[in-house]
């Protein structure tokens, strides 16, 4: 007591917690330990822990063999995962059969992407205006550099495969699907009758079916609809598909967007006498653009997810890569560390991606706050 | 005005990418494209797989390779497209590929009914049935109540279902889509009995640690006659595939090898050598090519035999006898018409 | 959306072509009478080139196929199915086969999410922390990828049925499936079901009553307890009085497999697993943001207002949060449907795999298999959409 009377009113120094309250045994004790039923949860975890990691920690690292040439070889050299399959196959997971002496102009390709996403993802990029004209031009640059021509080696799409197919089927499947998607979105809250219906039996019809069904009408059925002897690459039609399923899902997220939008703004428009395209694309859009963005990336991740698929019909993604080094009998058998693998590449763009999306959406909401 | 912009899309995409009208022949096709559009399955070991370099390679793409060699005289010009059991026969019939050189059964629906031309039989198989020796299974009659792997989209569970239901035994099916997964599943005990293709089956039985763990049934419940197909409706294209394969066949029984061939394309005393190999007559022109078409088949990718050896043969991991596909010569079934 | 207030005053008599199109209705007509004729251009073309195409190959076009005979077997089936049966029955099992696995699917993945959201709101810092580690890795594996590994380690890791996990004699698991004792019902059986719909009905009328009787007079009754005598207690009296008519047959040891009893495939274990996973943590932070969505003064003020705090939990913020929860939940229900479909690719005979797999393979028809298979996908998503929009609007706040 007699301490408190030292200091003047107002000025008393800020004392440490009492003993007990801070520090690591704190931590500890209020984390793991408050109760008899956290005391059991965190008991049983850490037990659960304990069987998991290490067997997967020896399985992984300790008993690998990271170079081997062949899967007897990887046996002799350890009873764990043998990576030495996936490193003497990893040109092949990331570029499919893409001709070796062409392989920079996918590396290229990759480089100017992340050039061209840049000032999308990245608000205050110095030059953004610029840069996004760049990003509009992307697509068209990175067709010709895959596919060649123009002064450039044609290649071929069956020559595709890997990694580079899961890059080429996520973002073709996103470019061409946004504008169609806005369009569809706007086509469903339209007040013409016929539009609207049209508009939302398409973005029903594809949201209602997987889209594996979707790639086996691509693969066995889209040349029916074609005038007869006629036929398309089948990676184009894939991609045709691909397009349609995500553009009826940015169609729905775009309408969640468009649906915040209060509708005053909607009136102030019209009340500047804007006409109807003009007033989406000057007041109502860029609002419903903004909020439905982590929407959008999230559709992009099922999307780059969904491309696994095309496996099924005999594509050549990653796993359709591994199928086919799998039937070489020297490697025969060893499909857990191709999936493992591959699941660790997923893993790796989509947790990126989805960090993004949730970023974005802190940022967004205190926007609104404010 | 979506739908317009959206047709507006679509019709410039098609317009774009939409390829060959096929009125010309598909072998000028082919030669406006400059290479081949072959078919093939998405792995079989020894029949088709990648090599750690990236390309196709095995006892079918060779078929594609050898008609590629006697068109352009490159192996190197084949555009392969995997196809899986489902896709195949689209594919062929839609013209995305003009041959399939794919573990594919000759049979009378297919060669009829789905308007598709076999046009000889590279392999001779039929469906057999493997299991652990330990289990002590003898024959497949013995498998009442067993576990069986499947590969699917094919004639497999088709011919299975026959022969179980004709000696009235149960089982249970395990359908399963692509030759390693069917391998992993009979590996780690899934099912007692794998059941597919007997060349199938003796190249994954050499997978295993110890093959000889493994036992292979006296049944053979099938006949299996694979062999390269191509659409109905383009003899002359058929012609082409058809002899590629025969002069394949005609070489190994002539004794003509990829390394003697140049020797002998100067001239033998057997007639029939000459004519092959384009020394004597114009065989050639007959199906639309020139004098030494076969001359460069055979050069590019060797003969039957030596295709063989190559990639399925006794000194390969799969280790495959002739069997059935020795030449008529040694007691097997392959013969080839005469090239005169 | 646009209003129609024309804001260049009243439109000027006469007429002018350049009217029609500055005019906002005659334009909206214009411009749909416009679709309509590309649509159905496009329609018609497309069905052009399809009749043609059919003619040029030769092929029919029908579902008459659906009455031939199959030729191939299926492992997994709910209603009788052999080899001779026809393609249209091989379409029914794939059916049952697809709802069994998103029916089990969705109960699994809904239950599954829920603990994982919970424990992800647990101050426990290390469950919370393995929670949000399993959410995040799960959610960004492609789901193929995890049916595929899923299987494998299935297959992999459980004992042959020769060393199967026995427990009492009569539950054995091993990499062949989960076997268990199928009951063998007994002539008077029907009693105990007669006695279970009676005490069904008889629970509910009382509850009726019950409130009734409550709201009249405030009186409560003990609901719970006769409900629980009358849906559970009724039929387990039926069931003794009658003398057990029931028997369990045992699964056992055959020469390959176990024999007898009932069994789920590891196919569909599998299957059902990694769908459940998967979709257990999208749902889970489902549950997670929707329990955050309720404000905290929502359970303040319950609790000040002196609600235990389960009621609380019941009556204040359950139904608050479910209802930011049930759209979203929607669409994963949806998408186990969907994913469903990836069954092919681990051999779970689903829709996709009977009709739209070896039946549209054995046939050739592409066309009328791919018809079936995407109509009925769109009629259970149709369904779905329907029952879980119902139940939303029961639990939406109903504004006067």
């Amino acid at each position: 007591m007699s301490a408190a009377q030292k200091y003047v009113p107002g000025e008393h120094p800020d004392l440490k917690p009492p003993l007990g309250q801070t520090g690591l045994l704190f931590w500890l004790r209020t984390n793991f330990f408050s109760s008899t039923f956290n005391v059991v949860l965190t008991l049983v975890t850490l037990y659960f822990l304990y069987l998991i990691l290490p067997p997967m920690f020896n399985w992984l690292f300790v008993d690998s063999a990271f170079v081997a040439d062949s899967r007897v070889h990887c046996r002799e050299l350890g009873t764990g995962a043998c990576w030495g399959f996936i490193e003497k196959r990893f040109g092949q997971f990331t570029y499919g059969f893409y001709p070796l002496e062409e392989r920079w102009r996918v590396n290229l390709t990759f480089l100017l992407f992340v050039i061209a996403t840049l000032p999308v993802l990245w608000d205050n990029m110095p030059g953004r205006r610029s840069f996004l004209w760049f990003s509009l031009v992307f697509p068209f640059v990175a067709a010709w550099l895959l596919l060649g021509g123009f002064g450039l080696e044609t290649v071929d799409t069956d020559q595709f495969g890997g990694f580079m197919l899961t890059m080429v089927i996520g973002v073709t499947g996103i470019v061409f699907s946004l504008p169609l998607g806005i369009l569809l979105a706007l086509g469903r809250q339209s007040n013409l009758h016929f539009i609207r219906w049209l508009c939302t039996g398409f973005i029903e019809f594809f949201r209602g079916v997987p889209l594996i069904t979707l790639l086996f009408v691509a693969s066995t059925m889209l040349n029916y609809f074609l005038p007869p002897g006629t036929s398309f690459d089948l990676l184009l039609r894939v991609l045709i598909m691909v397009t349609l399923f995500s553009a009826a899902y940015i169609a729905e997220v775009v309408r969640g967007g468009l649906q915040a939008i209060p509708k005053g703004q909607h009136e102030a428009a019209d009340a500047m006498g804007l006409k109807y395209w003009a007033s989406m694309r000057l007041v109502v859009l860029p609002q419903a653009l903004k909020i439905s963005i982590p929407g959008i990336v999230n559709t992009f991740i099922g999307l780059f997810k969904d491309s696994t698929l095309v496996v099924i019909i005999g594509l050549l993604d990653p796993l359709g890569i591994g199928r086919a080094s799998l039937s070489d009998s020297k490697w025969q058998g060893l499909s857990t560390e191709v999936y493992v693998f591959i699941a660790l590449f997923f893993f790796a763009c989509c947790f990126s991606m989805s960090r993004y999306s949730i970023y974005l959406e802190n940022k967004l909401n205190t926007g609104h706050r404010n | 005005m979506n739908t317009l912009s959206k047709f507006a899309v679509s019709a410039a995409a098609a317009a774009l990418l939409v390829a060959n009208t096929s009125t010309a022949g598909t072998l000028d096709d082919t030669r406006a494209a400059g290479e081949l559009k072959c078919g093939i399955s998405t792995g079989v070991p020894g029949f088709a797989f990648t090599s750690d370099a990236g390309d196709w390679q095995g006892f079918d793409p060779a078929v594609c390779q050898a008609v590629a060699a006697a068109i352009f005289g490159d192996t190197s010009k084949v555009k392969y497209t995997t196809t899986t059991g489902k896709t195949r026969f689209t594919a062929l019939a839609s013209g995305e590929v003009d041959m399939l050189a794919r573990n594919t059964t000759w049979t009378f629906s297919r060669d009829t009914d789905l308007k598709l031309d076999f046009v000889g039989v590279n392999y001779y198989d039929g469906q057999g049935f493997m299991a652990p020796a330990d289990l002590g299974v003898g024959s497949a009659k013995e498998l009442d109540g067993a576990s069986v792997c499947i590969q699917t989209g094919t004639t497999t569970e088709l011919n299975l279902a026959d022969f179980f239901r004709v000696n009235g035994i149960s089982y249970e099916a395990v359908p399963i889509e692509t030759n390693d997964e069917a391998r992993t599943n009979y590996e780690a005990g899934r099912c007692d009995v794998y059941t597919t293709d007997a060349s199938g089956l003796a190249a994954t039985r050499s997978s295993f640690d110890d093959p000889s763990a493994h036992v292979l049934m006296p049944e053979i419940i099938s006949k299996e006659p694979l062999g390269p197909l191509v659409r109905h409706g383009d003899s002359e294209w058929a012609d082409i595939v058809r002899w590629t394969l025969n002069a394949l066949i005609t070489a190994e029984e002539l004794g003509v090898t990829s390394e003697n061939v140049d020797k002998m394309a100067t001239g033998t005393d057997n007639p029939e050598i000459n004519r092959l190999l384009g020394s004597e007559g114009d065989l050639g022109a007959m199906i639309g090519l020139d004098k030494a078409w076969a001359w460069r088949a055979i050069k590019a990718v060797g003969n039957y035999g030596e295709i063989f050896d190559k990639y399925i043969g006794k000194d390969t991991p799969i280790g495959l006898e002739r069997g059935l596909n020795a030449q008529w010569t040694d007691g097997g079934l392959l013969y080839s018409p005469p090239f005169r | 959306m646009a209003t129609t207030i024309d804001m260049r005053g009243p439109p000027k008599s006469g007429f002018s072509i350049g009217k029609i199109w500055t005019d906002k209705k005659s334009r909206g007509v214009i411009v749909q009478v416009i679709a309509m004729a590309i649509f159905c251009a496009v329609v018609f073309y497309l069905a052009n080139n399809v009749v043609e195409n059919f003619q040029k190959l030769g092929k029919p076009f029908g579902f008459d196929f659906l009455e031939q005979e199959s030729n191939y077997d299926i492992n997994q089936t709910l209603i009788s199915y052999n080899s001779q049966s026809s393609h249209g029955r091989a379409a029914v099992v794939g059916i049952l086969n697809t709802l069994l696995v998103a029916f089990c699917g969705i109960i699994l993945a809904t239950i599954l999410g829920f603990i994982l959201g919970v424990l992800r709101l647990s101050p426990n810092w290390l469950v919370n922390k393995l929670a949000y580690c399993y959410i995040e890795f799960v959610r960004n594996v492609p789901v193929l990828v995890h049916i595929l590994l899923v299987h494998g380690i299935m297959v992999h890791s459980l004992p042959h049925p020769k060393q199967a996990i026995n427990v009492a004699d009569s539950f054995f698991l091993s990499n062949r499936g989960f076997y268990m004792p199928q009951p063998v019902f007994q002539p008077l059986f029907w009693l105990v079901v007669a006695a279970f719909v009676f005490g069904l009905i008889y629970a509910f009328w009382y509850r009726r009553a019950a409130r009734i009787k409550q709201a009249a007079t405030g009186e409560q009754s003990p609901v719970f307890w006769v409900m629980l005598a009358s849906i559970i207690g009724l039929p387990i009296l039926a069931f003794l009085l009658t003398g057990l008519p029931i028997e369990w047959q045992d699964p056992v040891q055959g020469k390959f497999n176990l024999k007898g009893g009932m069994a789920i495939k590891p196919e569909f274990m599998a299957l059902w697993l990694a769908l459940s996973l998967y979709t257990a943590a999208f749902i889970a932070e489902i549950v997670r943001s929707g329990i955050m969505a309720v404000d905290k003064g929502q359970s303040e003020a319950a609790l000040a207002l002196g609600l235990p705090r389960k009621r609380t939990m019941n009556l204040v913020v359950i139904p608050q949060a479910l209802r930011v929860i049930i759209p979203p939940l929607t669409s994963q229900y949806l998408n186990i449907t969907k994913n469903s479909s990836l069954a092919i690719a681990i051999g779970y005979m689903d829709i996709v795999a009977t009709i739209g797999g070896i039946s549209l393979n054995q046939t050739g028809r592409e066309m009328e298999c791919m018809i079936i298979v995407l109509g009925l996908y769109l009629f259970f998503s149709i369904t779905i959409s329907m029952i879980m929009n119902w139940y939303n609007n029961r639990i939406a706040l109903v504004e006067r």
